[in-house]
């Protein structure tokens, strides 16, 4: 998954801003992309992540001083028609007027393809995206289903064989199933094609699934970039740390250090220890993220040695099949939410209930330190 | 009078087919009675002899529409025809550039389409003698040009070709004008993004998107303005130089000054079945045309 990126980057935004009137969209961001990756955007709504992915596409200009690089020459200033992307749109901007044969040749008609090549080409494409073309050809888009448009959209880019494919929430209209079998396509297509693909997105799952590097945006800013498991296990903010997947957060004064672990005195009382970060020193506030699925339940009695724990009472548990979420309420800290697994014993007399006194314990290594937002 | 009001609307409530009636009905008494028995009366009349001192005699008779083929009516025809199309042919390529900018006009946009329905505020009538102060001998428009001494004397403006079509376009504009805006304005902006990134420099971009889907607006507009300009009386009336310019005020005099109703019915009715033809005939070429754009 986190192949080491080869050559040179095929775009680069260096310290790109875009302000609409008062308002800054993006806000000096910097990424590299590079050759055949597959990239997403992801944050919420509002973030910025459209407005970069626009940036790229050129229906909108940085403001001054920042640089868009596609393909290593900067294209500031381009019209989309001069750059070599083809982009999939969030609500598919089919072209109702022609058959969904003429909607995916038009870039290539544009382009000044041979007749007899497109006829070819716009048949492959439709195979590609798995649309029968003896079936479809002829249709117009107002005959095809949420999914069957989807396709015809991501055939009419992919025909232009493109470097660089940019994708804007393409699968936000589509039912749950499918899209589930849609973001592994897309993943095939890509490892297949080798093209670079640009995913913008709101769903952390989705690009969890699909990415090989995310750029988690908050704000009009990168908040974190890096692999899908880089920026699950080691969040830098607790923005990042809420926004994808779930997360309970500590906060406390660093004390001292301890056998290679700093001892944080928590703010509404107790202790607990954090692994070695060069963040930390004696006297500053400390704030960690630990992931549910990290932490465990065990009676106050029976705390294993070495970790850290909070004692508390068992406010509910909620049974989600493949885990069962214990939510402890620790007194002045608040609710705690612990991720048991299911291996079959959930069910046993031994679960917890409601009402029963517990402890949350989870290893000192597994704080994720913040960096303050 | 509640209880029988509310049983009334039960009955209507569990019928949907009497609903429909009941809200067609005043409508269509409307239509009926000052729309269909009108058109019946006229196509009477233009079928019976004309009476000594106007009005009709009992009878049968077609000769009000042969008396139509005499060369001298046909000249009037062809005459509005090619008016009422070269009309049309102006007020499109006037008026799409201008809807097309309303468009994108942002927040002028609303103060920009306030203008083009402004001139329906005053009387069709007031504004074109207005034209005629405009464009005699002594008008605003001779005298700019002399003060300017770019003439030495006036132009004759008034009682030209010039005057009558320069009348026509100006009334008809605003229904082109207003069904190309309404066609444009709902053309989504992300097609045009579409056909942008896939190559399309701006006028391939116009002429592959933009101009095929607004379509259903200047077919729209070019009804809106061809039928009443083929209809048309009070410009060539008051602007043009002949007292019987275009089939309009053929008809007018018929009905007034030469008191022959059944032959003014006769022309009305030919005029509108050729407008009927014309229609349906530009209706068909237009969809085969699309079809064939498939």
């Amino acid at each position: 998954m986190t192949a080491a990126p080869k050559g040179p980057p095929v775009v680069e935004f260096v310290g790109v801003s875009k302000s609409f009137g008062e308002v800054k969209a993006v806000d000096n961001v910097s990424f590299q992309i590079y050759r055949g990756e597959f990239f997403s955007l992801l944050g919420p709504s509002g973030c910025g992540k459209t407005t970069t992915l626009r940036l790229l596409a050129g229906f909108e200009e940085p403001d001054e001083g920042g640089q868009v690089r596609l393909l290593g020459e900067t294209v500031n200033g381009k019209r989309p028609y001069e750059r070599k992307v083809s982009m999939v749109f969030q609500n598919y901007a089919l072209f109702p007027h022609l058959t969904v044969a003429r909607n995916v040749a038009f870039g290539l008609e544009q382009r000044k393809t041979p007749k007899s090549e497109i006829a070819d080409r716009v048949r492959r494409a439709l195979d590609m995206v798995r649309l029968n073309p003896d079936r479809f050809s002829q249709r117009m888009p107002s005959q095809l289903s949420g999914g069957q448009r989807q396709r015809v959209a991501l055939a009419r880019a992919l025909v232009l064989e493109p470097a660089i494919l940019l994708l804007d929430e393409p699968l936000g209209a589509i039912d749950l199933k499918l899209r589930k079998e849609m973001q592994l396509e897309l993943k095939a297509l890509n490892q297949q094609l080798g093209t670079t693909f640009i995913y913008v997105t709101h769903d952390q799952e989705e690009a969890l699934t699909m990415s090989d590097r995310i750029a988690v945006m908050d704000n009009a800013r990168v908040a974190q970039l890096g692999s899908p498991a880089e920026i699950y296990e080691n969040p830098r903010t607790a923005f990042v740390a809420k926004f994808i997947g779930e997360s309970n957060f500590f906060d406390g004064t660093v004390q001292g250090r301890a056998e290679g672990t700093w001892d944080v005195a928590g703010s509404s009382g107790g202790r607990f220890r954090v692994p070695d970060h060069p963040q930390l020193q004696p006297g500053k506030p400390v704030r960690v993220a630990v992931r549910p699925e990290w932490m465990d339940v065990c009676r106050p009695e029976a705390i294993p040695p070495g970790e850290n724990a909070m004692a508390g009472t068992i406010r509910d548990t909620i049974y989600l099949g493949e885990t069962m979420h214990v939510i402890v309420t620790v007194p002045s800290v608040g609710d705690v939410t612990v991720a048991l697994r299911n291996e079959g014993q959930l069910i046993k007399p031994l679960g917890w209930k409601r009402g029963d006194t517990a402890a949350v314990a989870w290893l000192p290594e597994d704080c994720q330190i913040l960096e303050e937002e | 009078m509640l209880q029988w009001r509310q049983r009334a609307l039960g009955w209507l409530h569990r019928r949907p087919e009497a609903r429909a009636w009941a809200l067609l009905a005043p409508g269509a008494f409307w239509l009926v009675a000052f729309f269909t028995v009108p058109i019946l009366i006229m196509l009477a009349y233009s079928l019976m002899p004309r009476g000594i001192y106007g009005g009709v005699d009992r009878g049968f008779t077609l000769e009000h529409y042969a008396r139509f083929f005499d060369p001298l009516y046909l000249q009037v025809l062809e005459r509005t025809f090619v008016w009422s199309v070269a009309c049309t042919v102006i007020c499109l390529v006037l008026g799409y550039p201008v809807a097309y900018v309303i468009v994108r006009s942002g927040r002028w946009r609303n103060l920009l389409l306030f203008l083009v329905v402004l001139p329906f505020w005053t009387s069709f009538l007031v504004r074109t003698f207005a034209m005629i102060f405009l464009m005699r001998d002594s008008g605003l428009i001779n005298n700019w040009l002399l003060k300017l001494h770019l003439v030495s004397e006036p132009l004759t403006i008034l009682y030209t070709p010039f005057a009558v079509m320069s009348g026509l376009v100006y009334g008809f504009l605003p229904f082109m004008i207003l069904p190309i805006y309404a066609s444009l304005e709902k053309l989504d902006t992300s097609l045009l993004e579409a056909a942008e990134v896939l190559g399309a420099r701006p006028r391939a971009r116009f002429r592959r998107v933009t101009l095929p889907l607004s379509m259903p607006g200047v077919v729209a507009g070019c009804l809106l303005v061809f039928i009443p300009a083929l209809g048309s009386f009070l410009t060539s009336d008051l602007l043009g130089w002949a007292k019987e310019l275009m089939i309009g005020n053929l008809v007018q005099n018929q009905f007034s000054s030469a008191r022959n109703w059944p032959f003014g019915s006769a022309a009305s009715f030919i005029v509108m079945a050729l407008v009927l033809g014309a229609v349906m005939l530009y209706l068909r070429v237009r969809d085969k045309g699309l079809v064939e754009a498939r």
